[in-house]
C-alpha cells in the first residue's frame, strides 16, 4: 500500500478492514519495512531525513543502541580520570614526538633574516634555570667528548673556532611563547662531529652543562645545516649569560633544547636512567622540535 | 470490529514520531570535537598564560589577563601535553565531519551561500528580537548555515596556525602568508576568540529549541520534528 504523505490525516478509530493491510505492526526501527498505523507523518523531513512512527518500546531500543555507538565518546572520559591521566597524557605527547620526527626534514631550513630584522643585542632576553652565570672558568674551558665517537678526549675552543664559521640569522622560539630574532655564529656541529670521528648513525647527543643543566638532542638534527657549536652571538663572543664559551644553536628547535655552557658530549644510542634533558624529565617534550 | 480497532489503538497510542535527523558520523565527530575544543581552550589558555603577551619579550607588556581557574593543566608543562594530545582528537574529528559531509554530498544543507545572506536577518529577529518565524524551507536555516560554516573556517585556521605554532621551521610555507610564527600566534588567539564567542550562542539556541532537539544529536532521532506541526 503506498501511503500519499499528503493525505489528511485519519482518525484513529477507522475500520481497519478499510485498510489494504489487515495487520497494524509499529515500525520495526530505522531499517524496518513495518506497516505505519491510521496516522501518518511524511516519509522524509525537508533534507531527507527518513521519518518513523515507532512505539515507546522499540523507541528504547533505538536509544540504547545509538547510545552504545556513541562508546568512542565516552572513552574521552578516561583522561578524567586521575589513574589513567598521567599514562595517556605521556602517550598523547609521546605520539606527538614520533609525528615530529617523522615530519623533520634534515635539508628543510629554518628561516633567516636580513640584518636590519634582527632585534638589537638589549632585546635578546637572558633565559635560565637556576642562575644566568655559573662562573664558568674561561681560561681553564674544554669540551670533553665521548662516548661513540673515534677521537673521544678533550677539545679547545680554539680548535672548535678553526672549523668553518657559519654566521646566521635566525628565530629563536621559547617554549613560553615569545620569539626574538638574533645573529649567531659557530661552527657548524656536523663539521665538528666530523672532526671527533662520531657514529652518525647513532641516536643521540647527550650534553652536560656547567650548571647543571643537561640535554640529548636527536642525531638528525645534530646533522642539520643550521645546527651549531655556537660560540659567538652578534659578531662577539658568547657573553656569560647567554652560554660563555660555547653552547648548542639550532633554529629547528626550540630554546630549552639549545644547551648553554657546554661542558661535555657525547654520542650514544641509549640516554640512562631517565635523563633525557631537565625540562624533558619533568614533562616537557623531547623532541621540542620547529 | 470494535473489539479489533480499541485493540489496535490502545495498542499504538503510545506511538511517536520521529526524525532521523544526524547520523552517527556527524553525532561521534560533533561531541568528540566539542569535547576536544573544550580542552584545546582550556589548555591553550594555560599556555598563553606563560607569556600573555603579542609584543616583545623585553620589554614584555601583557595583554590580557586569564584567570588560572579557567585554564587547564596546571603550568606551561602539563597544559602543553593536554593540548598536543588533544589536538590530534580535534582535527580527527573535524576530518571525519568535513569528509563525511563532501563524500555524502550533504555539505549543500550546511554550507553559507551568498543566496542565504538575506535570510540572516529575519532569522536573527525572529531569534533576538521575538520577530516573526521564517518559514521553514532547508534543512538548516540561513543563520545556522553562517554559524556552522563559520565554526568549519575557525576550526580551518585554528589548525593550520597552529600547525605553525608547532613547527614553524617544517611549515614554514604555511607561516610566510600568515606573517610568520609572531603573527600566526595572534590569528591562533583570534580563532580561539571565535570559538568563545560562538559557544555561548549556540548552547542558547539548543536550550531554545528544547530538550529533544539536543537530545537528536545524541540518539540521531528527533521526536515530534518541529516542521510536522
Amino acid at each position: 500500500m503506498a501511503d500519499d504523505p499528503k493525505d489528511e490525516q485519519r482518525s484513529g478509530d477507522e475500520a481497519p478492514e478499510q485498510r489494504a493491510e489487515p495487520e497494524l505492526e509499529p515500525s520495526d526501527g530505522p531499517r524496518g519495512q513495518g506497516a505505519r498505523p491510521s496516522l501518518d507523518p511524511p516519509s522524509a523531513g525537508p533534507a531527507g531525513e527518513p521519518i518513523r512512527v515507532v512505539s515507546q518500546k522499540e523507541r528504547g531500543r533505538m536509544n540504547r543502541r545509538e547510545l552504545l555507538k556513541l562508546v568512542p565518546v565516552v572513552a574521552v572520559g578516561a583522561f578524567a580520570i586521575p589513574k589513567f591521566r598521567r599514562p595517556l597524557l605521556d602517550k598523547g605527547l609521546a605520539f606527538s614526538d614520533w609525528a615530529s620526527g617523522k615530519l623533520f626534514g634534515r635539508h628543510r631550513l629554518a628561516q633567516t633574516f636580513p640584518d636590519r630584522e634582527v632585534a638589537a643585542f638589549d632585546a635578546f632576553p637572558y633565559n635560565f634555570y637556576d642562575v644566568a652565570d655559573p662562573g664558568v672558568d674561561l681560561e681553564a674551558w674544554k669540551l670533553t667528548v665521548g662516548g661513540l665517537v673515534q677521537r673521544p678526549g678533550d677539545y679547545s675552543l680554539k680548535q672548535i673556532q678553526a672549523l668553518p664559521k657559519v654566521v646566521q640569522n635566525t628565530r629563536h622560539v621559547c617554549v613560553e611563547g615569545w620569539d626574538v630574532i638574533g645573529n649567531f655564529g659557530g661552527a657548524r656541529a656536523s663539521d665538528f662531529l666530523r672532526v671527533i670521528g662520531a657514529d652518525t648513525s647513532a641516536r643521540f647527543l647527550e650534553t652536560q652543562c656547567a650548571d647543571g643543566y643537561y640535554e640529548s638532542i636527536d642525531m638528525e638534527t645534530m646533522l642539520h645545516p643550521q645546527t651549531l657549536f655556537c660560540y659567538e652571538m652578534y659578531g662577539k663572543p658568547l657573553d656569560r649569560g647567554h652560554g660563555a664559551p660555547l653552547r648548542l644553536q639550532m633554529p629547528t628547535k626550540l630554546g630549552y633544547k639549545q644547551a648553554k655552557y657546554l661542558v661535555s658530549i657525547k654520542v650514544t644510542n641509549v640516554l640512562l636512567g631517565g635523563l633525557r634533558g631537565y625540562w624533558e624529565d619533568q614533562g616537557y617534550s623531547w623532541y621540542g622540535g620547529l | 470490529m470494535a473489539t479489533g480497532v480499541a485493540a489496535i489503538n490502545e495498542k499504538h497510542r503510545a506511538d511517536i514520531v520521529v526524525a532521523y535527523e544526524h547520523p552517527l558520523i556527524v553525532r561521534l565527530a560533533h561531541w568528540l570535537n566539542a569535547a576536544a575544543l573544550f580542552v584545546m581552550i582550556g589548555s591553550g589558555l594555560r599556555i598563553f598564560l606563560a607569556f600573555p603577551s603579542f609584543g616583545p619579550k623585553i620589554p614584555q607588556e601583557n595583554f590580557v589577563n586569564i584567570p588560572r581557574q579557567l585554564t587547564i593543566g596546571g603550568w606551561l608543562g602539563g597544559a602543553l601535553q593536554w593540548h598536543f594530545t588533544f589536538m590530534w582528537i580535534f582535527v580527527g574529528s573535524g576530518l571525519m565531519y568535513l569528509v563525511y559531509q563532501i563524500a555524502t554530498g550533504h555539505w549543500r544543507q550546511v554550507l553559507f551561500m551568498p543566496r542565504d545572506i538575506k535570510g540572516v536577518w529575519p532569522m536573527a529577529r525572529h531569534y533576538f528580537l521575538f520577530g516573526p518565524k521564517p518559514e521553514v524551507e532547508a534543512a538548516y536555516n540561513p543563520l545556522q548555515k553562517l554559524a556552522y560554516t563559520l565554526t568549519v573556517l575557525l576550526g580551518v585556521v585554528s589548525t593550520l596556525t597552529g600547525m605553525v605554532l608547532y613547527k614553524p621551521a617544517q611549515f614554514w610555507w604555511l607561516a610566510w602568508p600568515m606573517g610568520g610564527y609572531h603573527y600566526a600566534r595572534i590569528w591562533h588567539f583570534i580563532a580561539m576568540c571565535g570559538f568563545v564567542a560562538f559557544i555561548p550562542g549556540h548552547l542558547i539556541m539548543v536550550a531554545a529549541h528544547g530538550w529533544n532537539n539536543f537530545y537528536s544529536m545524541i540518539t540521531g532521532w528527533k521526536r515530534d520534528p518541529e516542521y510536522l506541526g
